[in-house]
């Protein structure tokens, strides 16, 4: 397979090198733009911004395996992270992440990102979201919801496309 | 003191600033600066300062020679500063000395730089406690698979867990289970669960070796050392990953599950596939080498060596090495032989004896072949090898001892300017004796052939005049080697010589390193060092008797090469001495 | 009676306050970077000059900020242990990256108005000589992270950053750098790996103290984001002023992260050390007690690397027992992140 970026995407890419002294400083910035292009990175975008970068794939590798944020296969179009962390256990996450995983047809106890079989979702529990206040917390997508009822969470879901 | 001497691998030293430190109650003055993993000064830490002191301060990732990761904790310790009062001063004790304020907080000794008057404790019962600690939190996901291990024996793991170590486990949750056998390189495998991840390995490659192809993947107890998916590792250091790595993560392909090290008798010796001269350990059982692993010299290999050396072993026990004394290709023996080739030397005229060592063999054996040389005023050479140099240890020169050849006299400035004058003397019949060491010469002579094992791959092959039709010329051929092959083929008088690892004797590396290597395993058959029966025909030729310990003809061989002037056997200790070349 | 002290957010929950330039402006805003760009260069009796520079972080000195990171340390003496004879460059780094379980005050500023932060983050490079700075915004915002740029742009765009900067010749870039997930990514060395394009594992200090070997072995400052808004209040109103608020030791206002099983959860500013943990949990002002039923069993003061007291655990404090209880002790703590863990309701 052979990989390609688009221009549009490079010109970006090239522009957010200029950020840095150090080009090797740009690699979280150009795996989220290619992240937020193709929806994931392929071991080839790994390869393409070693490369960019003046790299060795595996030091981009390093950092695609460290943060969970970036995914190496395609996740569902819509990304559901639900808070776990005490403020929001202690506000009902759990059963907010198992009413989500209900709805959608997923198992709320399996490890790691869990995705519908249509591929419309991603579901998975993260760490304190900075919304403690008005817990229980969830992201879809790049949205961040406060206080997520069960009723507010299908409403939410609802409104994906 | 005496006056410091300036050698070339100590420069001079600049006066560094003393300070008293104290480990575990003994006072010591150390320099306020030594050398770090490149050389380079910087304040002195305690680790470096506990070795100093013969306190042995447990640790993982810390490597003299490689940069400060910080990252394992096996090597804190507990410290204290003077106190100072309001106004700076240094507090007193009643009986006036130092106050210690002892740090509530235990330090990393392999990052921590000492300070004037610091006191260093490494042996109470707050640091044992801690090392405890750590042991037990490396331990909690390892596999505990010794009995299989090929570390057993030489793991940090193991060593540290006898002296800390608790005989109860308190981790009852699962273990994260990772990647096992992991074929990380063409001669590396990896245990991942084995791995206590001091990133010794990432550093080698990247700061050493220059080959940034290691990482950690994943993340908190799922970390993995790895290449780039689908990537090998790969360089020509691969394998000394395997010799720092404190646990059996990374094994060698060619050593693992072949014999538990315990069982090794180690020699020490030096790598004969390049003119550098690393220096070697040879793990053998039985006459049986094993495998060969770095030895420490800081003025020729440091702590590594490459893998193409490493590997380069196996030539030694093939099965068709040569075992016997043949003369026209009948078995003879020793004494037999080498009294007709005196016989025929002694009457052979003046100029028509020609000899082509090689560069392989040891100082003495070159040095008793220029004898010879000088006896009949005969014409020598030796054989250049040529290979790829690069940028951390392999020469260019693939022969173990140019420059020996070159001080003993039977090569020149530029080694095999003489063979094509030896063909043209044989073709023109003035050389009716040939005497060859060590030297496959037809085949050089013909064409970069399929190589034998022992050659390294990399080694270019010249072409001169010596081919067989033309040593079919020849008189007498006098051919002492360890492998069979054309030239062997063709001897009328053919010597079973050995290999380094059968013999004593000494080399003198591309940077005049003058470095000894000892005796590993038995010769193969009737195999003698070349050393020991050149010493019987020089006698037999001359009438001297000779020596019969390689000392003595070492020390012999020293009074009579200037460069070598001085030199004693016993004098070149286990690292050697460097000489002018 | 304990009460809110507004001073960081002053303006943001106001009804129709929003994060673009020209509201900010409307609400004196920048005023503070005009005011650091122009102070006078003092003659000393000596015959020796102070610049602007020196004075702010003086200033910054007299003020007695603590940083509002976590660890508390005062920021004036952070700025002072910057080496400034390396030749290096110096680098700022905003820290962003709040992923303290329990912490969601920067979260605030950063979204409702991004401008404050800013404006703090240019004098306070200005005052340090900086020429490249970062924010270090995490992940899980992408909002923060485009409502920062947006805010970069319009500052940009009304020569409030960039190439000579209001005229005064001085040139200031700052980035937005994005986490990727990683609570680690907020200790300050591990930011620093995590900028540089490492996996973010924290750096051994000694060698690695940011003042000194920071990014690329340059001298840095990280400082946090409440850190970085409050440097633009010490220069409006100066530091002496900014040091009557809160205690003598520890001055200005904090912005306290309260949530767990209290009625009123949420972010509350208050002058430091003017509220006890019990008046935050139970006053009407603050967390308005707890939810029905509930009984106190913990509270967690300052995120997860902090001691949890339990209730009516008595604690020391510096070493001298003073007896209160948990509920009665002055707050002094960086984050405050309390969570209330109920019994069974009662049978
Ligand atoms: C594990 C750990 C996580 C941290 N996370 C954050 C954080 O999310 N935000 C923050 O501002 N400081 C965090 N800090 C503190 C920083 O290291 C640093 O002290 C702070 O950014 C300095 O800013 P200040 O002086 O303005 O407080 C963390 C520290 C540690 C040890
Ligand atoms: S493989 Fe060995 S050397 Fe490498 S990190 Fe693991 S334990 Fe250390
Ligand atoms: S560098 Fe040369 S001497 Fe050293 S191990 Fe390699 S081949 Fe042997
Ligand atoms: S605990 Fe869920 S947002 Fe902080
Ligand atoms: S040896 Fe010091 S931390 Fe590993």
């Amino acid at each position: 397979m052979s990989f390609s970026i688009p221009a549009g995407l490079e010109a970006e890419i090239d522009e957010l090198i200029t950020h840095y002294p150090v080009r090797r400083s740009a690699s979280l910035m150009l795996l989220h733009a290619i992240q937020e292009h193709f929806g994931w990175v392929s071991p080839e975008a790994v390869q393409w911004t070693a490369a960019k970068l003046g790299l060795e794939p595996i030091n981009v590798h390093e950092l695609l395996t460290f943060y969970p944020m970036f995914r190496q296969a395609a996740p569902g179009r819509h990304q559901i992270k639900v808070c776990r962390t005490l403020s929001c256990a202690l506000g009902g996450s759990h059963a907010l992440h198992r009413h989500v995983c209900e709805r959608l047809g997923l198992d709320a106890g399996a490890h790691g990102l869990q995705t519908t079989k249509d591929g419309k979702f991603s579901v998975e529990f993260v760490e304190c979201l900075a919304g403690c206040g008005s817990a229980p917390v969830m992201m879809c997508g790049d949205d961040f919801h406060e206080g997520v009822s069960g009723k507010k969470a299908d409403e939410i879901l609802g409104g994906c496309k | 003191m005496s006056a410091a001497t300036k050698t070339d691998n100590n420069p001079a030293p600049t006066a560094i600033e003393m300070i008293k430190v104290k480990v575990d109650g003994r006072e010591l003055e150390v320099p306020r600066l030594s050398p770090d993993w490149q050389g380079k000064l910087a304040p002195t830490t305690m680790i470096q300062v506990c070795e100093a002191a013969k306190q042995d301060v447990p640790h993982y990732c810390y490597h003299p020679k490689l940069p400060v990761a910080g990252n394992c904790r096996m090597c804190l310790v507990e410290f204290g500063t003077p106190a100072l009062g309001p106004d700076r001063k240094p507090l007193l004790n009643a009986d006036g000395t130092a106050r210690i304020a002892k740090s509530p907080r235990p330090a990393i000794a392999c990052a921590t730089p000492v300070s004037p008057g610091m006191e260093i404790y490494t042996s109470t019962p707050g640091v044992k406690q801690m090392r405890e600690g750590v042991l037990e939190s490396l331990l909690i996901n390892h596999p505990l698979d010794c009995p299989i291990c090929d570390q057993a024996g030489e793991c940090k793991l193991q060593e540290y867990s006898v002296d800390y170590g608790q005989s109860g486990s308190r981790f009852v949750e699962a273990k994260v289970h990772k990647p096992k056998s992991v074929d990380l390189g063409p001669r590396i495998m990896l245990d991942a669960e084995r791995c206590i991840l001091c990133t010794r390995c990432i550093r080698f490659t990247k700061d050493i070796a220059g080959d940034d192809k290691l990482g950690i993947v994943n993340r908190g107890s799922y970390n993995t050392i790895s290449t780039f998916p689908g990537t090998a590792f790969d360089n020509n250091y691969t394998l000394n990953t395997v010799d720092i790595c404190p646990v059996g993560a990374l094994t060698s392909k060619d050593f693992r599950f072949q014999m538990r090290v315990w069982f090794l008798k180690d020699t020490k010796s030096i790598c004969t596939s390049c003119g550098t001269g690393c220096n070697v350990h040879i793990g053998s059982r039985e006459e049986k080498i094993y495998r060969y692993t770095p030895r420490e010299n800081e003025a020729v290999n440091g702590h590594w060596m490459c893998d193409e050396g490493r590997l380069n072993y196996k030539w030694i026990q093939r099965t068709d090495r040569l075992r016997d004394v043949l003369v026209h290709g009948c078995k003879s023996s020793w004494g037999e032989a080498l009294r007709e080739i005196a016989h025929k030397l002694k009457q052979a005229p003046p100029g028509s004896v020609a000899i082509i060592g090689s560069a392989r063999q040891t100082n003495e054996e070159l040095w008793l072949l220029s004898r010879l040389k000088s006896r009949f005023g005969a014409i020598s050479d030796s054989f250049p090898r040529d290979g790829q140099p690069d940028k951390l240890l392999v020469s260019a020169d693939k022969n173990p001892n140019s420059n020996g050849a070159r001080l003993t006299g039977i090569s020149f400035t530029e080694a095999g300017i003489n063979l094509a004058k030896i063909a043209d003397g044989i073709q023109g019949g003035v050389i009716k004796t040939l005497l060859v060491f060590g030297e496959n010469v037809v085949k050089r002579a013909v064409s970069p052939a399929a190589l034998s094992e022992k050659e390294t791959t990399t080694e270019a092959i010249e072409v001169h005049g010596i081919t067989a039709d033309v040593l079919a010329k020849l008189e007498t051929l006098i051919v002492s080697d360890i492998l069979p092959n054309e030239t062997t083929r063709l001897a009328h008088y053919l010597l079973p010589g050995c290999a380094h690892a059968e013999k004593r004797g000494s080399f003198t590396s591309t940077k005049g390193r003058v470095q000894k290597f000892m005796q590993a395993v038995e010769p193969a058959g009737d195999a003698r060092p070349e050393w020991d029966f050149l010493q019987d025909l020089v006698c037999n030729v001359t009438g001297k008797e000779g020596f019969h310990s390689i000392e003595g003809l070492f020390n012999e061989m020293a009074k009579s090469v200037p460069a070598f002037n001085g030199l004693t056997w016993a004098g070149l200790g286990e690292t050697g001495v460097s000489v002018k070349i | 009676m304990a009460q809110e002290y507004k001073l960081i957010l002053k303006h943001a929950d106001e009804p129709g306050y929003t994060p673009d330039i020209e509201c900010y402006l409307r609400h004196g805003g920048y005023d503070s970077l005009r005011k650091a760009l122009t102070v006078p260069v003092v003659e000393l009796s000596d015959g020796k000059k102070k610049s602007a520079q020196e004075q702010i972080r003086e200033d910054v000195m007299k003020s007695g900020l603590r940083g509002r990171g976590g660890a508390g340390f005062s920021c004036g003496l952070k700025w002072s242990f910057v080496d400034r004879r390396s030749g290096k460059p110096i680098y700022l780094i905003c820290n962003a990256d709040e992923s303290e379980p329990g912490t969601f005050k920067d979260r605030q500023i950063i979204h409702k108005d991004p401008h404050q932060l800013i404006e703090g983050m240019i004098i306070s490079c200005f005052a340090n000589d900086v020429k490249l700075a970062y924010i270090y915004i995490r992940g899980e915002m992408p909002k923060g992270a485009k409502i920062l740029n947006q805010a970069l742009k319009e500052a940009r765009a009304k020569n409030l950053l960039g190439k000579n900067i209001l005229g005064t010749g001085y040139d200031l870039e700052i980035h937005v750098h994005r986490g990727a997930g990683a609570y680690i990514c907020g200790e300050e060395t591990g930011l620093i790996e995590s900028l540089e394009g490492k996996r973010p594992y924290p750096r051994i200090k000694p060698p690695y103290f940011p003042a000194v070997l920071g990014l690329y072995m340059c001298p840095t400052i990280v400082n946090n984001v409440e850190t970085l808004c409050n440097v633009k209040h010490i220069v409006g109103m100066g530091g002496a002023e900014f040091a009557k608020l809160g205690t003598p030791n520890n001055t200005g206002t904090r912005i306290v992260s309260l949530s767990g099983q209290v009625k009123r959860p949420g972010y509350y500013e208050i002058e430091v050390g003017k509220a006890t943990l019990g008046q935050l949990i139970h006053d009407p002002e603050f967390g308005g007690g707890l939810l029905d039923g509930r009984k106190l069993k913990a509270v967690i003061p300052g995120g997860s690397s902090s001691k949890v007291l339990k209730a009516g655990e008595k604690f020391k404090l510096k070493r001298k027992v003073d007896g209160k209880d948990v509920e009665e002790r002055p707050i002094f703590l960086i984050f405050l992140m309390i969570s209330i863990r109920f019994s069974k309701r009662a049978p």
